[in-house]
């Protein structure tokens, strides 16, 4: 991996060593989002799950933590934010209204992004609390979230454009979405957005959604490598990847699927 | 002690002699006792002359709770606790059962009973503990307690309920906030590590450094009683500071590790506030050496003159803790992950635990509900896995058999421990769970 860029989450030698090919088709930088403060349910597992995966298709991954107050990365190709505590997404708002207009545009250029829990929340319309209070959201979702007495917890199953996804959704929050508002997936097994319409996350363009984590890449490398491409091509004009042995992940995944809806 | 009270014993303890017939769990008694009478623990425990100790955390609350019993009873007290790690109040009401007589009195000086963050309040609110020792907040079956903040918050509320006096981990923030939460003239004292080893803390407890004052520990002061470990890893003293003559050690415990090092050191400075000034240095040193690991947690098994060792973890904290003490040994290792409601449900936190000292020898088999995500995370840390079987007795018969003769280690949450322990104790003649001859 590059040497210098404030890369702060190490990509183990050895992994990169499993790889047998050369890192020889580009640079793919993945940003994180508040690791420190959106990141309770082991979502540095998806920023480590695209690492990997990226070195093990040829391309040479450069991630970037990104931390409140901090200045945004030199270069994003695909944008990773997860779960918070109530006190984490305080923490965080600040900077978030800081680069709104930049998520903004880069949604709309059709940046893959992928936002967990607290942060999708955060990307839609508005969260509105307990009390009434509203929230205003960065809008990139045309999602509302209502904060919520009961808690949706337990393992999922989603029918969704990249396949099937396996995870674990962990929120009191209760999403619903906009018209015209397409969902990440369609519940299978578990609650989703809201445990009445059947929607889990949402999806506009390349910027998805989710309360799944799990964390949800590793478990589903249909979905990981979707969102590489989408990255790989924005950033080296191709996507060329190379063959990855998914046995133990499609193993991990079938598990949770025979186990959830017993086919 | 009322009627009720009596006729929710007996009920209990007939529902105990049968479940034992049957080789059933420990907490139905304690439920059906519970129903018939919900006061039944204020009227049994309520009355003891000493008062009532909770343990309660989310690490180390069984391994701690054992060492204090250890603690106070070398120092002569009688003292009642739940020595099975069942640390719901059932668990405490079925531990009950067997002690008590059908009259609720109970043969003791002192309850010391260990409790997890939520069933602590449940616990306090029949009776008010007169001390709490409270050891650590860390991510632990979030789909049960949901935030870290709001498990804090518990611990809060049982220091605010305790009437006596709280003994605070120095070193973790969640926890040393709550000194200024207890009531009047409720005493505080602290445990911590001695600066000296301030750089080991991150193998303590969990990375989570959400908050600018995370890392704001607590000033030693006087009465502290802090972790000094010796130069070869192994022994260590727990240093009083400013009393030298209380200083217990340098001493060797049989489990091992820097986690139940910091366990013995809450364990003794909670022993000397409860003492006082019969609080002896040299017994308490002799009475920690003796104690044996709690069941899975640490404890070696012979198996055909090989060491195997079962080491339980829960989450990250706990497992990076482990791989800290354990991960680069030589011997064969065995992960065995399950997902019931008991091991947290959710698996994602083994994300947030670093493999890499696993790479080198790489890991046999994994095994469990959850063995292929486990093997697809070891993947992902570059771990060689050899085999991957979910079943727990066929793993358990394929670990055993490739590496026999061999060491062999065991990491595996509750569940996966109790199942695997249980075979093991009908193998190799082991005492069975909940009839611990240590404890």
């Amino acid at each position: 991996m590059s040497e210098d860029r404030g890369v702060a989450q190490a990509l183990p030698d050895d992994v990169a060593a499993l790889a047998d090919v050369p890192a020889d088709k580009g640079e793919v930088h993945v940003v994180h989002l508040y690791p420190r403060e959106m990141s309770i349910y082991g979502d540095l597992g998806n920023t480590r799950c695209l690492a990997a995966r990226l070195r093990w298709h040829g391309y040479r991954p450069v991630v970037h933590d990104h931390h409140p107050g901090a200045p945004w990365p030199g270069r994003a190709d695909i944008i990773l934010g997860g779960g918070g505590q109530d006190s984490g997404q305080v923490r965080v708002t600040e900077d978030l209204a800081r680069h709104t207009d930049r998520l903004r545009e880069l949604a709309l250029d059709g940046l893959p992004m992928l936002m967990i829990c607290g942060m999708y929340q955060l990307f839609g319309e508005a969260f509105i609390t307990v009390e009434g209070r509203r929230l205003p959201g960065l809008g990139i979702l045309d999602v509302t979230t209502r904060g919520n007495a009961t808690r949706m917890i337990g393992p999922v199953v989603l029918d969704t454009d990249f396949g099937s996804v396996v995870g674990y959704e962990n929120h009191s929050g209760s999403t619903v979405l906009g018209q015209g508002q397409q969902p990440f997936g369609r519940v299978r097994h578990g609650s989703g957005n809201n445990g009445s319409d059947g929607h889990e996350g949402a999806r506009t363009a390349n910027v998805v959604g989710s309360y799944l984590h799990g964390p949800v890449l590793p478990a589903n490398p249909a979905l990981a490598d979707g969102l590489l491409e989408v990255a790989a091509r924005r950033a080296t004009g191709g996507w060329d990847p190379a063959e990855v042995d998914d046995t133990v992940a499609e193993r991990a995944h079938q598990a949770q699927v025979r186990r959830l809806l017993g086919s | 002690m009322g009627v009720r009270t009596s006729l929710a014993l007996a009920a209990g303890k007939g529902t105990r002699a049968v479940s034992r017939l049957r080789g059933g769990g420990s907490a139905l008694p304690g439920l059906v006792t519970e129903r018939l009478d919900p006061a039944v623990l204020r009227h049994t425990l309520g009355a003891l002359p000493q008062g009532v100790v909770v343990v309660s955390g989310t690490n180390g609350k069984t391994t701690t709770t054992k060492m204090l019993v250890a603690l106070l009873r070398a120092h002569g007290l009688r003292v009642f606790t739940n020595p099975t790690g069942s640390n719901f109040t059932r668990g405490v009401i079925s531990s009950l059962l067997a002690e008590v007589g059908l009259s609720g009195r109970l043969d003791a000086d002192v309850a010391v009973v260990e409790l997890d963050e939520a069933h602590a309040l449940h616990f306090s609110a029949q009776v008010p503990p007169t001390h709490a020792l409270l050891l650590n907040v860390a991510r632990d079956q979030l789909d049960r307690f949901a935030e870290i903040d709001h498990t804090a918050r518990l611990l809060t509320t049982l220091a605010e309920q305790t009437t006596g006096g709280v003994v605070l981990n120095a070193d973790d923030s969640f926890v040393s906030r709550i000194s200024g939460h207890v009531g009047e003239g409720v005493q505080v004292r602290w445990f911590g590590v001695d600066p000296s080893i301030a750089d080991r803390l991150p193998e303590l407890q969990e990375a989570d450094v959400r908050f600018e004052d995370a890392q704001a520990a607590r000033e030693p002061g006087p009465g502290d009683g802090l972790l000094l470990p010796e130069e070869d890893g192994r022994a260590f003293t727990v240093r009083f500071v400013g009393d030298p003559d209380a200083d217990v050690g340098p001493l060797t415990l049989r489990q091992r590790g820097l986690a139940a090092m910091i366990n013995a050191t809450a364990a003794t400075a909670t022993a000397r506030h409860l003492l006082g000034g019969s609080f002896s240095a040299p017994t308490a040193a002799r009475a920690l050496a003796a104690v044996a690991p709690p069941f899975g947690r640490g404890e070696v098994i012979d198996v055909d003159g090989a060491p195997l060792e079962l080491v339980l973890v829960k989450n990250p904290a706990g497992f990076t803790v482990a791989l800290g003490t354990y991960g680069t040994e030589p011997v064969a290792t065995m992960v065995a992950i399950n997902d019931n409601y008991a091991d947290g449900r959710d698996v994602s936190w083994l994300y947030d635990v670093s493999f890499d000292s696993l790479r080198e020898r790489g890991v046999a088999l994994t095994s469990g509900v959850r063995a292929w995500d486990m093997a697809l995370r070891l993947r992902y840390d570059g771990v060689e896995v050899g085999h991957v079987e979910q079943d727990l007795d066929l793993g358990l018969d394929r670990f055993l058999t490739d590496h026999r003769g061999r060491p062999m280690r065991i990491f595996c949450t509750y569940t996966a421990m109790m199942h695997l322990r249980r075979r093991l104790a009908d193998r190799f003649a082991l005492a069975r769970f909940g009839e611990d001859p240590d404890a």
